[in-house]
C-alpha cells in the first residue's frame, strides 16, 4: 500500500539528467500562463506532480486518522505515515526512524529543542553558542530560553568572505558552553558551514549541537552520521515537499530524557485525574492528529529527490551557482554578499544606490522572482552595515534562462534608476 | 514596463538620488522614528512648528526609492503648513494610495505628491510610501514609540 502512495511513476532521466529534464516534473514551472523565472528556493521550493499526487492520493483514497483506528483505511494511513518517517529516517542516514520526530517545519523542530531539551538542561550561567549568521529561527527560540533559564548567548563570528571563525568558536565552546546552535548553510551567504568539524570541536567540550538544516537537506548529500550531531532541525517544504510538514531528528537517548513538548492525545500512555504517563519516542512528541498528508507528500518528495541522486542535484546546483556567479559579475556596481569558499546556490548581492526592494519590483515586472529583505537575519545585515539585500536562489530544475533572465532583468532595473 | 514608469516616475528617481531636506535637525521640537519591518526601511523625521504652521521639516534614514523619494517630497510639502492642512494632505494621499484599484480615484490638491498614484498599482509597496506620513503623524503627536507600518 505504501508504495501505492510514494513513489510510483516517477519517472528517472537516465543520468547525468539536466535541469532541463526535471523542470517539466514541476506544473507551476511549466505553466504558460504565469511563466517566471523562479529563484526564490531558499525561501521555499516548487512542488513537483509526484508530490502533488501523493498528497491528492492520502486525501482521496486513503483519508482516516492514524494510530488508533481498527478500520482498514486508518491502517492503512498508520502504515503511510510510519513509513514516511522511515523513508525520511533513511534519506538523512539516521539510525533509527523512531528518532526522527514530525513537526511543522524546521522552526518547530528548533523550538521543540529549546523548550523540552533547553528548558531541562539550561540554567543560570550555561552557556548557549549561536553565531552571526543564523535565521531568526535559530536565534529567537534561545532567546525565550534563555530569558526563562538564565543561561547567556554568544556568537561566533563571520568573516567578511561569509566563514565562520573556527578559532573563536572554539574558544567559545572551550568556555563551558552546553550547546551550540548553528546553521548547515547560510540562508542569506550560501556558505555550508564545517558542521562535522564544529560537532567535533562540541563534542571534545562536553557541549551537544544543534544543526539548522532547513538549507541543506535539499541541496546536497546529509547523512546525520557523519556529521556527528545531536539535534538536525529541517523542513519539508525547501526540499520539495508540502508546507506544514517538517521534521527534527535527535539522538535517541536524548529524545528518551527529554519531557513532552506539547500535551494531548497520541503523545500519552495513560491518563488520569491523578496525572498522566507518556508514550514512548516519538509519539511522545507528537500530539494531536499531526500533518498526515504533508508526512505522506514528504515522503514523495524523499523518492523523487533520492531517484535524482542529491550527489547530482548538488552538482547541477554548482554548475547554476558558478555560471550565475559569473554572469552577475559582469552587471556593473554589482556586489555578492558572501565568498566562501565552500557554497550552496545562494547569491545574495545588492547594486550600488539601487535598494534590494526596488530591484524586487522591478525584477517580478520582468517575471523573476528574488527574494528582498533581510532574509530573517537582521543580526547578519548589521554586521554587513546593509539594511538587505537582493536574493538568488538556485535549485536543481533552474536553467540557463532562468539566469539570462535575472541577469537582463538587472539590466532593466538599471535602466529604470539611470 | 508602463506600470514600471507609472511607479518610478521620474520625479521619484530624482528625489530618491537627491533628497531635499535630507539632515539631521538638533533644534527640531518634534521629532520621531519611522521603520518598515518588512522591508528593513527606517528613516527619522524632524519637524520645527511655530504655533500651529510647520516652519522646517527634514529627515535622516535609508530605504527604498518609494520610501526616500516620499520623505523627501513630504519634507517638501509640510513646509510653510498648518498642522490641518499638512494633515488634510496625508487624508488625501493616503485615499490615493490605497483606494481599491477597481474605484476611480481622483483627488485634488495633493500637487507633486499625485506622482505616487502608480504605487497603488503595487500593493506591497503602499507602505514604502506611506512610512514618512506616519512618521509625521507620530512626531506631531510627540510618540516618543517607532512608528511602523506594520
Amino acid at each position: 500500500m505504501t508504495q501505492a502512495i510514494t513513489g510510483k511513476s516517477i519517472r528517472k532521466p537516465s543520468p547525468p539528467w539536466t535541469s532541463a529534464d526535471v523542470r517539466t516534473d514541476f506544473p507551476i514551472l511549466t505553466s504558460t500562463d504565469r511563466p517566471v523565472a523562479y529563484l526564490d528556493n531558499a525561501a521555499t521550493s516548487q512542488k513537483p506532480d509526484a508530490v502533488i499526487a501523493a498528497t491528492a492520493r492520502y486525501y482521496k483514497s486513503m483519508n482516516a486518522n492514524i494510530h488508533r483506528g481498527v478500520y482498514r483505511l486508518s491502517v492503512e494511513a498508520t502504515e503511510a505515515y510510519e513509513s514516511a518517517r522511515a523513508k525520511i529516517a533513511a534519506f538523512i542516514g539516521a539510525p533509527h526512524p523512531r528518532e526522527v520526530i514530525f513537526t511543522r517545519g524546521c522552526t518547530e523542530a528548533i523550538n521543540l529543542v529549546a523548550m523540552t531539551w533547553g528548558l531541562q538542561n539550561l540554567k543560570a550561567g550555561s552557556t548557549i553558542v549561536l553565531t552571526q549568521m543564523e535565521h531568526h529561527s535559530n536565534i529567537v527560540p534561545w532567546q525565550m530560553v534563555a530569558a526563562r533559564t538564565g543561561a547567556r548567548i554568544v556568537v561566533t563570528p563571520v568573516s567578511p568572505q561569509g566563514e565562520l571563525d573556527l578559532a573563536a568558536y572554539e574558544r567559545l565552546v572551550a568556555d563551558g558552553a552546553a550547546l551550540v546552535a548553528v546553521t548547515h548553510i547560510s540562508n542569506v551567504l550560501g556558505t555550508i558551514n564545517p558542521v562535522a568539524e564544529l560537532a567535533q570541536i562540541a563534542h571534545r567540550h562536553g557541549a551537544l549541537i544543534l544543526l539548522d538544516g532547513a538549507q541543506s537537506v535539499a541541496h546536497m548529500p546529509v547523512n546525520i552520521a557523519e556529521l556527528g550531531c545531536d539535534f538536525f532541525a529541517f523542513s519539508g517544504h525547501k526540499m520539495c515537499g508540502p508546507t506544514g510538514i517538517g521534521a527534527l531528528w535527535a539522538r535517541g537517548d536524548l529524545l528518551d530524557a527529554m519531557p513532552p513538548y506539547q500535551g494531548g492525545g497520541d503523545m500519552i500512555s495513560t491518563v488520569s485525574f491523578e496525572g498522566s504517563t507518556w508514550n514512548i519516542v516519538p509519539h511522545k512528541f507528537e500530539a494531536g492528529t499531526p500533518d498526515i498528508a504533508g508526512a505522506i507528500g514528504l515522503s514523495a518528495a524523499v523518492d523523487y529527490l533520492s531517484r535524482l541522486e542529491m550527489a547530482r542535484i548538488a552538482a547541477v546546483e554548482a554548475d547554476l551557482l558558478a555560471s550565475a556567479e559569473k554572469a552577475l559579475r559582469t552587471i556593473p556596481g554589482l556586489r555578492i554578499i558572501g565568498e566562501a569558499r565552500q557554497k550552496a546556490s545562494v547569491i545574495s548581492f545588492l547594486l550600488d544606490g539601487i535598494h534590494p526592494h526596488d530591484i524586487g519590483t522591478i525584477l517580478d515586472q520582468e517575471h523573476v522572482a528574488v527574494r528582498t529583505g533581510h532574509h530573517c537575519c537582521q543580526p547578519l545585515m548589521d554586521y554587513y552595515h546593509i539594511p538587505a539585500t537582493a536574493r538568488a536562489s538556485l535549485a536543481f530544475y533552474n536553467t540557463p534562462a532562468d539566469i539570462d533572465a535575472l541577469v537582463s532583468g538587472l539590466h532593466r532595473v538599471i535602466e529604470v534608476f539611470r | 514596463m508602463s506600470d514600471l514608469r507609472e511607479l518610478y516616475q521620474q520625479t521619484i528617481i530624482d528625489h530618491n538620488r537627491k533628497p531635499r531636506n535630507f539632515h539631521p535637525m538638533p533644534n527640531a521640537d518634534h521629532h520621531a522614528k519611522g521603520h518598515n519591518p518588512l522591508c528593513g526601511d527606517r528613516l527619522e523625521l524632524y519637524l520645527k512648528i511655530d504655533g500651529q504652521r510647520i516652519t522646517d521639516a527634514s529627515f535622516t534614514g535609508a530605504g527604498c526609492a518609494i520610501s526616500t523619494a516620499s520623505a523627501s517630497m513630504m519634507t517638501e510639502a509640510l513646509k510653510g503648513r498648518t498642522l490641518d492642512e499638512a494633515k488634510a494632505i496625508y487624508q488625501k494621499f493616503h485615499t490615493l494610495l490605497t483606494t481599491p484599484l477597481h474605484e476611480p480615484v481622483t483627488i485634488d490638491g495633493l500637487d507633486k505628491l499625485e506622482v505616487f498614484s502608480g504605487v497603488r498599482e503595487f500593493p506591497v509597496r503602499v507602505k514604502c510610501a506611506t512610512l514618512a506620513w506616519h512618521t509625521f503623524e507620530a512626531a506631531v503627536k510627540d510618540d516618543q514609540h517607532e512608528a511602523k507600518t506594520e
